[in-house]
């Protein structure tokens, strides 16, 4: 029995007739995160993992149709037994576990499975059918401890602070931008945001992520003292803008999972390259894969057709999935 | 390794000539000489020979990865550069330690010749004495792959800067520096950034000097007077189509050194003859050409002939007498750099011209000729000469500033060289396959061949490919393209792709001349992509009959 199958308007649950994920408007969606190509606009009702709410309500509207659901706690709906899981992607990430007359399936949607302290850990969920997620699926794409990764953002903020220059991070503003003001030494110096980036802060210290105090960067103007010793935090789409204009002789990077590529680094065009993502690496990927034990596999956005391959090949049943996924965090590489 | 892998990082991260400059004077100043000395080799341009063939790398690295075939492959095609693949395939080092450059090049240059099977357990343990970072620059070391955008000028500055010496004195040490046959030592590393001493230019042998070369004018011809001044303030010559040559002669003894700094003096035993006629201490500039009287009938035109001829030339190891009858070198000279064992460079333009006239004409002989000035009132009437350049055989005219002393390289504050390129043939060509560029463009489809409609078989039109070309995008077109290649694939060839030809570009070229070499039966010169003829069809993109008419 198929649990889930792709539709045009997302991944549809026959028996329990709802969609997770979906990229057209629906009835009811199950949303594994709050990033936008997942969770978008326009569905009548939404499921989603209690510590995702915040991020939701800020992201679609205060006034959507949301329920909410701790993970681990099971619900039923038309005989299908649908719990959410921590996927260590985001805030609120979710992987949904379904079960139907003995058949288990999880739809994963992006996950990372090293821990990062801004959300719960990734959790292994054994099932028949694992929906797996492929954007970093090569066997280049193997991160470092996170540790040595905000070492090295600090070396840079430190090394410009004493240079008197202000360091620009770009960094995707939700999710990624947390993890950095969660794991970086905020004694080097102020620490400032774009407005993209605030409100967001604000939802992860709700739920109780301690971040460090942050400033919005338009309380400051050109030539401000302050700006020497900052590190700014911006969405990638504010570079090349006027909100730039501020910083004056500025030093700037990028945080992403692409930055491992010297390719990537170079279009980019900024000073540094930090790598760092919230998707699983392909260690992250296989191990993810080999703990749900699943015998068949359905890979969705990412290097689909590698990773189906080679699982086929280690004996398992891989297929593709079609989606719309991949689009607004750093599933796709950055092109501007 | 460490710091020079780091140096390597730094140096490719940035575009910044002031930022790549800081940091070799950052490196030059920590390392031990014996390090020095192989990275200014390196940086310099230097390449041994490559060391261990790709093939044996790529399936010792596979066999170390335990990964399918398919899927190194596929890492590659997303990664773009060889080196870089490996170093984030193969499992992280354990026992990372940190010798110095030298020692890994005492390590790494001996294991040229072994068989793969000795070479796989030696390769295995120095790798893992690696950092991801120092892992790459050595196997870029191994190919024989190290390319890292630095200039020699910009080496020979930073080298400069360090000993406190002229930059022009140490470019000239560096002649010769990158050369297979000796290896950097640190003797000879010190000797770049040594003081001077007086008996530095007595000792030189057949060195020659490090070329001046010429900046090209892209401005419109009304702008000539504001930007240039007067024609007046300048020695006006043709731009000749040949090889850039330096003649030196010393101590009884000629050397004739190309442009790359290679001697090339038996492939041109008729030079050499021509120099015995030169007093000792002499060093000219001018340009190496096939030259081949022209009949009386036409004043107009010289006698130098078309490059493609002079490469035939230089393609031959040995020199019968038929073909140097047949195709007779000549120096065509136009600079005086050393007279009566003086270093001429800090005279002006002028100076060094009325001695180079003085000295061709004492020695009368055809095989030296001088390149004779252009002259016209106003730039307009140079630009009107300039409209004959084609059928002259030239590719337009230099501008050389009458009090210019003669610089090295690419610097202009000594003198100032202009070189006013005729404008190049143009055609429109559609993009047929695309392969993926090198450094920085190592992950976008970014070298492409092109062809042209081919007519000439009756109800089938068919496109032949004529030339590859990989500069003249901007960044931003180069993305799109990219896009649209993957988006038109038809086949996978290892790195290249051909796809569903869509694209029409113009290309303009320096010059063409028929080839048994090429399914066209052309050969174009410099290729290069002018812009992106987003505005037609393939269809209208340019035929083999009008590619034939230009030649
Ligand atoms: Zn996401
Ligand atoms: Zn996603």
């Amino acid at each position: 029995m198929e649990l889930i199958v792709a539709r045009p308007e997302g991944l549809y649950c026959p028996p329990g007739d709802f969609y997770i994920d979906p990229w057209r408007p629906v009835d009811r969606a199950v949303i594994t995160h709050a990033h936008g190509d997942h969770a978008r606009r326009g569905n009548r009702h939404y499921l989603a993992a209690t510590p995702g709410a915040g991020i939701l309500r800020a992201r679609l509207g205060e006034d959507i149709d949301l329920q909410t659901l701790p993970y681990g706690t099971p619900l039923e709906h038309h005989g299908v037994t649908l719990s959410f899981h921590p996927a260590g992607h985001v805030l609120g990430s979710a992987q949904v576990r379904l079960a139907y007359r003995g058949e288990v399936w999880v739809a994963s949607g992006d996950y990372k499975v090293g821990p990062d302290g801004t959300c719960e850990a990734f959790e292994p969920v054994r099932c028949h059918t694992f929906i797996s997620e492929s954007t970093f699926g090569l066997p280049i794409y193997r991160w470092q401890d996170q540790a040595c990764i905000f070492a090295d953002i600090d070396a840079w903020w430190r090394a410009n602070a004493a240079a008197g220059r202000p360091s620009v991070l770009f960094a995707y503003a939700f999710g990624k931008a947390q993890r950095i003001l969660h794991g970086i030494d905020a004694s080097i110096g102020p620490v400032l945001v774009h407005g993209a980036v605030e409100p967001l802060n604000q939802v992860y210290r709700a739920a109780g992520v301690r971040l460090p105090e942050t400033l919005p960067a338009t309380a400051t103007s050109k030539g401000d003292p302050l700006l020497r010793q900052a590190l700014v935090l911006a969405p990638p789409s504010a570079g090349g803008s006027t909100w730039m204009r501020r910083f004056g002789d500025y030093s700037d990077a990028f945080a992403s999972g692409w930055m491992l590529l010297r390719g990537a680094r170079r279009r980019r065009g900024v000073d540094r390259g930090f790598v760092l993502s919230d998707h699983a690496d392909w260690p992250g990927l296989l191990w993810a894969i080999e703990q749900s034990g699943a015998e068949r596999v359905m890979v969705t956005h990412g290097q689909v057709n590698v990773l189906v391959r080679y699982l086929t090949e280690r004996g398992l049943d891989a297929r593709a999935f079609q989606t719309e996924y991949g689009e607004e965090d750093d599933s796709l590489e950055p092109t501007n | 390794m460490r710091a020079f892998a780091e140096l390597y990082a730094r140096l490719d991260a940035t575009t910044s000539s002031n930022a790549k400059l800081a940091a070799l004077q950052d490196y030059l100043a920590d390392a031990p000489p014996a390090d020095a000395a192989w990275a200014v080799y390196f940086l310099a341009g230097g390449r041994p020979r490559q060391v261990v063939p790709t093939r044996v790398l790529r399936d010792l690295a596979i066999r170390l990865c335990g990964l399918p075939e398919w899927l190194f492959e596929e890492s590659y095609q997303a990664v773009g550069d060889f080196a870089e693949t490996l170093s984030l395939l193969l499992p992280e080092s354990t026992q990372v330690a940190d010798e110095s450059l030298q020692w890994w090049l005492e390590q790494l240059l001996p294991l040229r010749g072994l068989p793969p099977e000795e070479l796989a357990p030696r390769l295995q343990a120095l790798w893992t004495r690696l950092d991801r970072q120092s892992l790459m620059v050595s196997l870029k070391l191994l190919t024989g792959g190290f390319r890292v955008g630095v200039s020699k000028l910009l080496v020979t500055r930073a080298l400069a800067a360090l000993a406190g010496v002229d930059a022009k004195r140490v470019a000239q040490r560096m002649v010769g520096y990158t050369d297979l046959a000796h290896q950097p030592t640190p003797q000879r590393y010190l000797a770049l950034i040594a003081q001077e001493s007086a008996e530095e230019h007595a000792q030189r042998g057949g060195q020659p000097y490090p070329f001046f070369l010429a900046h090209p004018l892209q401005e419109p011809l009304e702008r000539f007077d504001a930007v240039l001044g007067p024609p007046q303030q300048w020695l006006v010559e043709w731009k000749w189509d040949g090889i850039r040559a330096q003649l030196v002669k010393r101590d009884g003894r000629a050397w004739l050194w190309s442009r790359g700094e290679e001697l090339i003096t038996e492939r041109f035993p008729e030079l050499a003859q021509l120099a015995a006629a030169l007093p000792d201490g002499t060093v000219l500039d001018g340009e190496l050409v096939i030259w081949k009287a022209p009949p009386d009938s036409d004043e107009q035109a010289f006698g130098v002939q078309p490059f493609a001829l002079l490469q035939q030339r230089i393609g031959r190891k040995t020199l019968g007498k038929k073909l140097l009858d047949e195709l007779p070198a000549a120096l065509l000279a136009y600079d005086l750099l050393e007279w009566q064992g003086e270093d001429w460079r800090s005279r002006s333009q002028d100076q060094r011209r009325a001695q180079l006239e003085a000295l061709v004409g004492s020695i009368g002989d055809a095989r030296l000729r001088l390149s004779p000035r252009v002259t016209g009132d106003d730039w307009q009437a140079l630009a009107r000469q300039r409209e004959a350049s084609r059928q002259l055989g030239v590719e337009g005219m230099m501008l050389k500033r009458r009090d210019s002393l003669y610089g090295v390289g690419r610097t202009r504050d000594l003198g100032l060289w202009w070189k006013w390129k005729i404008d190049p043939f143009s055609i429109d060509a559609v993009l047929i396959y695309a392969q993926r560029g090198h450094g920085r463009r190592a992950s976008l489809y970014s070298d492409y061949t092109f062809a042209v409609w081919d007519d000439s078989a009756p109800g089938e039109r068919v496109l032949v490919p004529f030339a590859k070309a990989y500069s003249g995008l901007t960044d931003e077109e180069m993305r799109k393209v990219d896009a649209i290649v993957r988006r038109t694939t038809v086949d996978k060839f290892g790195p290249v792709r051909s796809v569903t030809p869509t694209l029409v570009f113009e290309l303009g070229f320096e010059g063409i001349a028929l080839s048994k070499r090429h399914k066209s039966g052309i050969a174009v010169r410099f290729p290069r992509m002018l812009r992106w003829r987003t505005d037609k069809t393939i269809e209208q993109a340019d035929t083999l009959a009008t590619l034939q008419g230009l030649l």
